[in-house]
């Protein structure tokens, strides 16, 4: 490409600073700011002077790193961590597991109803995470439940679906029913980007499909499958919906059952902001501390295969 | 090179064991769809007492009680539902359009820095950002309206993301090029020539905002306190708890979702004969 005089350019150069000013003034208003403002407000606390009646009687003072310690040896919040560290552990494999598998057998020679399937694992990703939740939370239930049911009629005993280990389970499976077939459009998207004669070349060497499979398309999906992880795990950590659209079914799900549940509890029920906002600041950074320690794994990992 | 005689004959018969394995896995998706469809025709009675997937007799009473419920709240949460879905995508998809194209038109100082901090914006964790959102706009005395709801969601990331992409296939730099000779200023040339290039690529921008802006739920329970503003995700969830109280709100609660359901279930089934599902992770044929 040849550089072009700058003749009629009139506006050329302040044009893309013009065209970034509403994303920018976006960017700062409702993400700088609020995370801002957020990690301000970690730091400060409110004193409450004598019974805290009158105007005057409470004031926001600085706190120093208080609310960090209590939210760390917070054990509700520590207890959430924990439990949605088993859930993630749960759903991010499973879910990447069968977006995988399915976007393999998709991409098989002679598949019938490749649309219809296609489609039809999709379709979870339009459904909003509480209808989601709500659906499954009915079929959970003991009486309208199917699978329950089933058990009955094969004389099993029944579990409760809503309780204790179960509940983690149920829990997870509306994840991974919801997750499942967007991370499979990725997965697929990227293995129809790979040339045709590299399939070819394995065919003829006497490569069966579960081989290229294995050998070829794994490996050349990597980066797609690193980056689902990534948003996974992201994504996990932060659920909110289901529980929440899932407590009024059982006395299982606590108002803290998640860290992010948590959160909201000392913010908008114990009106105790600066609480919830230093637990906020520490979910993020424990989130981005995960995921990118994961993607620094995942390539160096991938470097190493690449040097042998 | 590729000699297709060479293959096998048995490489190319019906593929039994992945078909069938895919149409489990759909019906594993298509299983909560189908059961609300079924659920949502039975009566409060017969919910509890009839095999799960057995259809009722009493989907047009559902309906009519759920359009009777509180002076038709319902329909209302719908019409809230597809107002900030409708109007906060197609902001976005503004937004994302205007961005994306000067991203990957112009070559400019700080450009590379500028997309990384908008693109950090995905990293961020939504909690950090709804509950002082939520603050910031109390002092603001903007809670509890439609653009406490509406505003934090225009700026989309992945849609700033996608639309730089797009911009970039589908835009060539000399018809660009070309616009300006004809002496057209930066604006008219994004409007009238760059815009119509980029507009399949938006239609998905459009789309995965439309869903995400409807699928939303924090947002929107952190916001908001009248119900009249509710979008139908928060409304279904305040009918789910106080069914807990009174069961005969259930059957309420599984029409509700199924006519929830339905506009987004047809908008993917009208819109993916042209739409090419593909654009969602930013692919573009060259």
């Amino acid at each position: 490409m040849t550089r072009t005089p700058r003749r009629k350019a009139y506006g050329v150069k302040s044009a893309p600073y013009v065209f970034l000013v509403p994303a920018t003034l976006l960017f700062l208003l409702f993400f700088a700011l609020p995370i801002g403002y957020a990690v301000y407000l970690s730091f400060r606390r409110t004193e409450v002077a004598g019974l805290g009646l009158g105007k005057g009687a409470r004031q926001e003072i600085w706190a120093g790193v208080a609310n960090y310690t209590d939210a760390l040896s917070d054990s509700e919040l520590l207890d959430g961590a924990l439990r949605i560290l088993g859930y993630g552990a749960i759903v991010v494999p499973v879910m990447l597991g069968l977006a995988l598998l399915f976007a393999l057998l998709l991409d098989t020679d002679g598949l019938r109803a490749r649309g219809f399937s296609r489609l039809a694992i999709f379709l979870p990703y339009a459904i909003p995470g509480v209808i989601a939740a709500l659906m499954w939370g009915f079929l959970y239930l003991p009486d309208v439940s199917p699978f329950l049911y089933l058990l009955d009629a094969a004389g099993l005993p029944r579990p409760d679906l809503l309780d204790g280990g179960p509940l983690y389970l149920s829990l997870a499976n509306i994840a991974v029913w919801g997750g499942t077939g967007f991370n499979m459009i990725v997965i697929y998207t990227s293995l129809r980007a790979i040339p045709a004669e590299v399939f070819e070349a394995a065919r003829i060497d006497g490569c069966s499909q579960l081989q290229i499979a294995l050998r070829i398309k794994i490996p050349m999906v990597a980066p797609s499958l690193i980056l689902t992880f990534f948003f996974s795990i992201i994504a996990t950590l932060q659920v909110f919906s289901e529980p929440t659209t899932l407590k009024p079914l059982t006395n299982s799900l606590s108002t803290t059952w998640s860290p992010l549940m948590k959160v909201y509890q000392d913010a908008f029920v114990n009106n105790d902001i600066h609480a919830a906002a230093a637990q906020a600041v520490i979910i993020a950074l424990a989130t981005l501390a995960l995921s990118f320690g994961f993607l620094k794994a995942a390539n160096s990992r991938t470097k190493q295969g690449d040097s042998r | 090179m590729s000699t297709p005689s060479l293959t096998a004959p048995g490489r190319r018969r019906l593929p039994l064991v992945p078909t069938a394995a895919l149409l489990l896995g759909a019906l594993y998706c298509l299983l909560p769809v189908v059961w609300v469809l079924v659920a949502s025709t039975k009566s409060g009675s017969e919910l509890f007492s009839t095999f799960t997937f057995l259809p009722g007799s009493g989907f047009t009473d559902n309906v009519a009680d759920l359009t009777e419920y509180r002076d038709g709240v319902y329909w209302r949460w719908m019409a809230n539902s597809a107002f900030y879905a409708g109007a906060g995508a197609l902001l976005s998809t503004a937004v994302s359009a205007v961005s994306g194209y000067a991203l990957a038109v112009y070559r400019f100082r700080g450009r590379e820095t500028v997309f990384n901090i908008l693109l950090a914006g995905v990293l961020m964790p939504p909690v950090i950002l709804a509950v002082p959102q939520y603050l910031l706009l109390a002092q603001a005395d903007m809670t509890d309206s439609y653009l406490s709801v509406l505003l934090p969601l225009i700026l989309s990331p992945y849609g700033v993301y996608l639309a730089r992409i797009y911009a970039s296939a589908a835009v060539p730099a000399d018809v660009i090029e070309a616009g300006r000779m004809d002496g057209g200023g930066e604006w008219r040339i994004f409007r009238t020539i760059a815009l119509p290039m980029m507009l399949p690529g938006l239609v998905t921008v459009f789309l995965f905002q439309f869903v995400a802006v409807w699928n939303n739920f924090l947002l929107p329970y952190i916001m908001l306190g009248d119900d009249e503003k509710f979008p139908v995700t928060l409304g279904l969830y305040t009918l789910l708890q106080q069914g807990s109280n009174t069961p005969a709100l259930y059957t309420l609660v599984i029409t509700g979702a199924l006519l929830a359901i339905i506009p987004l279930i047809a908008l993917f089934l009208v819109i993916q004969r042209f739409w090419s599902l593909d654009l969602l992770s930013g692919a573009v044929k060259s």
